[in-house]
């Protein structure tokens, strides 16, 4: 089938789409958009996290026809030209990035969180991040990251 | 495979009496791990996501009307007052992003036993809508759930909404898991007390979720409704024997059976307390 959907303000079409594949490999597959990752593709990870229609979700659990005509925002639209969003430089900035698989999923994840609570408690974040997994960094930076993008925006 | 995307209940029901091996989609967060796995194959996806009506809720006559495609975090933000505990266990579902997409119509299509809807909706009296041409009819959640993963939709028919009443007394869910975000319940329980009613319903703890109908009994006959006093150890642990005895719970990678059933002793004895505590505070603001 062919899908017709906004990834980061443009307008985007894919053919040939198999009714039963997921926004992820639609977005990684067929639109060149690879910052979104696949790990589990089963909603455990949260690494393949992308706004859809404001609302941040698993792009793996997203069926590609429910995107039709919806708005995608994945990771590679939140930076402004050259300048990272805040979220973003302060994950490079805490050192919150090792292998860098988690980090796409964790700063949609984050940057969601500030847009709807600008000043969260460690509770506050610790929740939000609850359905992003990270391998390497043991959490720490990440947390302190989302604390100074907080204080950044 | 075909992908039918209907924007009206009425073409989405013409839809499924004509393809009912067409599989419903709302959020996906049960469907699409299948699909990716390979687990399933179906012919067609029926989405529901453009269908207005079932992503709304209503409230007359103290009771909610909850469409099946509300997404737990609208039910959370918007209903968590008036609807307590299933708040409290839409809480506990995923993740965040699980919380954006999973809906409770969702959660009964899979009628997982470990789904965590359902001890509520057992526990609160709920009755589940469901719709197909030949019409519209309401089922108590207890005859919804038939079996491992089964339920009670025919193949033309789809789950439309949830009538439940609105919070009056104490309600209260809790879960075991290994962490506080993504888990499925080892085991898990529910208890709803208000004035003439006692319910209570156990998950992950035998085929299908279901009510403690004795132990449901024994707090409508012994709780001190009319002074409501503080519960003594005694009753708490009689209440908790009732329950763990109603569970047949099985072992498997999640927890030993006998692990349940001693949890969910621990479940029955805690929520009891916090779920009469706030009966009694309820019992106390309206005298
Ligand atoms: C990472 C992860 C964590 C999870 N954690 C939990 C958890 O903690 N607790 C829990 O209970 N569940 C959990 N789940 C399972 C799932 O999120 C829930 O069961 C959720 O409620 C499913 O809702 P959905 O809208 O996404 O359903 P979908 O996947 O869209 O559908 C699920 C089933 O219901 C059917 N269906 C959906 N809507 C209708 C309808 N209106 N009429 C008829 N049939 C319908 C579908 O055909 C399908 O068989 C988790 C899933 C994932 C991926
Ligand atoms: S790849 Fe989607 S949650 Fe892991
Ligand atoms: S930096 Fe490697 S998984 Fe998080």
């Amino acid at each position: 089938m062919r899908l017709n959907v906004t990834v980061n303000g443009e307008r985007r079409q894919a053919d040939d789409v198999w009714e039963g594949e997921s926004l992820l490999y639609v977005l990684r597959e067929r639109l060149g958009l690879p910052g979104s990752k696949n790990a589990c593709e089963q909603g455990e990870c949260g690494s393949c996290t992308v706004y859809l229609d404001d609302v941040p979700a698993c792009s793996c659990l997203v069926a590609a026809g429910q995107a039709e005509g919806r708005e995608v925002r994945t990771v590679e639209g939140l930076a402004e030209g050259e300048a990272l969003d805040p979220v973003q430089q302060s994950f490079v900035d805490a050192g919150a990035v090792q292998c860098g698989f988690c980090t796409p999923g964790l700063v949609v994840a984050a940057h969601d969180l500030l847009d709807r609570v600008p000043d969260p408690s460690d509770e506050e974040i610790r929740e939000a991040l609850a359905g992003n997994l990270c391998r390497c960094t043991g959490y720490e930076k990440i947390l302190d990251a989302v604390r100074t993008a907080a204080g950044a925006r | 495979m075909d992908f039918l995307r209907p924007t009206t209940l009425d073409e989405a029901l013409a839809v499924k009496a004509q393809r009912p091996d067409a599989v419903p989609i709302a959020g996906g967060t049960d469907v699409m791990v299948e699909l990716n796995f390979d687990h399933r194959r179906p012919g067609a996806l029926l989405d529901l996501t453009r269908i207005g009506e079932l992503a709304e809720w209503s409230s007359s006559d103290g009771q909610i009307s909850l469409g099946a495609g509300v997404s737990y975090t609208r039910l959370i933000g918007e209903l968590g007052d008036v609807l307590p505990g299933l708040a409290m266990a839409a809480r506990t579902v995923g993740s965040p992003q699980i919380r954006n997409r999973g809906t409770v119509g969702g959660n009964l299509g899979a009628a997982s036993p470990a789904g965590d809807t359902h001890p509520v909706l057992l526990a609160t009296g709920a009755r589940v809508e469901l719709a197909s041409v030949r019409g519209r009819r309401t089922l108590a959640a207890e005859d919804f759930y038939t079996g491992v993963k089964r339920n009670a939709l025919e193949p033309d028919e789809l789950i439309t909404a949830v009538h439940l009443p609105i919070a009056t007394g104490g309600e209260q869910f809790a879960k075991i898991g290994t962490r506080n975000a993504m888990v499925i319940a080892v085991c898990s329980f529910a208890i709803v007390l208000r004035d003439g009613h006692a319910g209570a319903a156990i998950g992950s703890a035998a085929p299908t979720p279901r009510r403690v109908a004795e132990a449901e009994r024994f707090l409508l006959d012994e709780l001190p409704w009319d002074a409501p006093a503080p519960l003594a150890d005694s009753f708490k642990r009689r209440f908790a024997e009732l329950v763990a005895a109603a569970a047949t719970p099985i072992d498997d990678v999640r927890g030993s059976a006998a692990y349940r059933t001693h949890a969910l002793g621990v479940l029955a004895r805690r929520t009891l307390t916090w779920a009469w505590d706030t009966y009694r505070g309820s019992a106390r603001a309206c005298a």
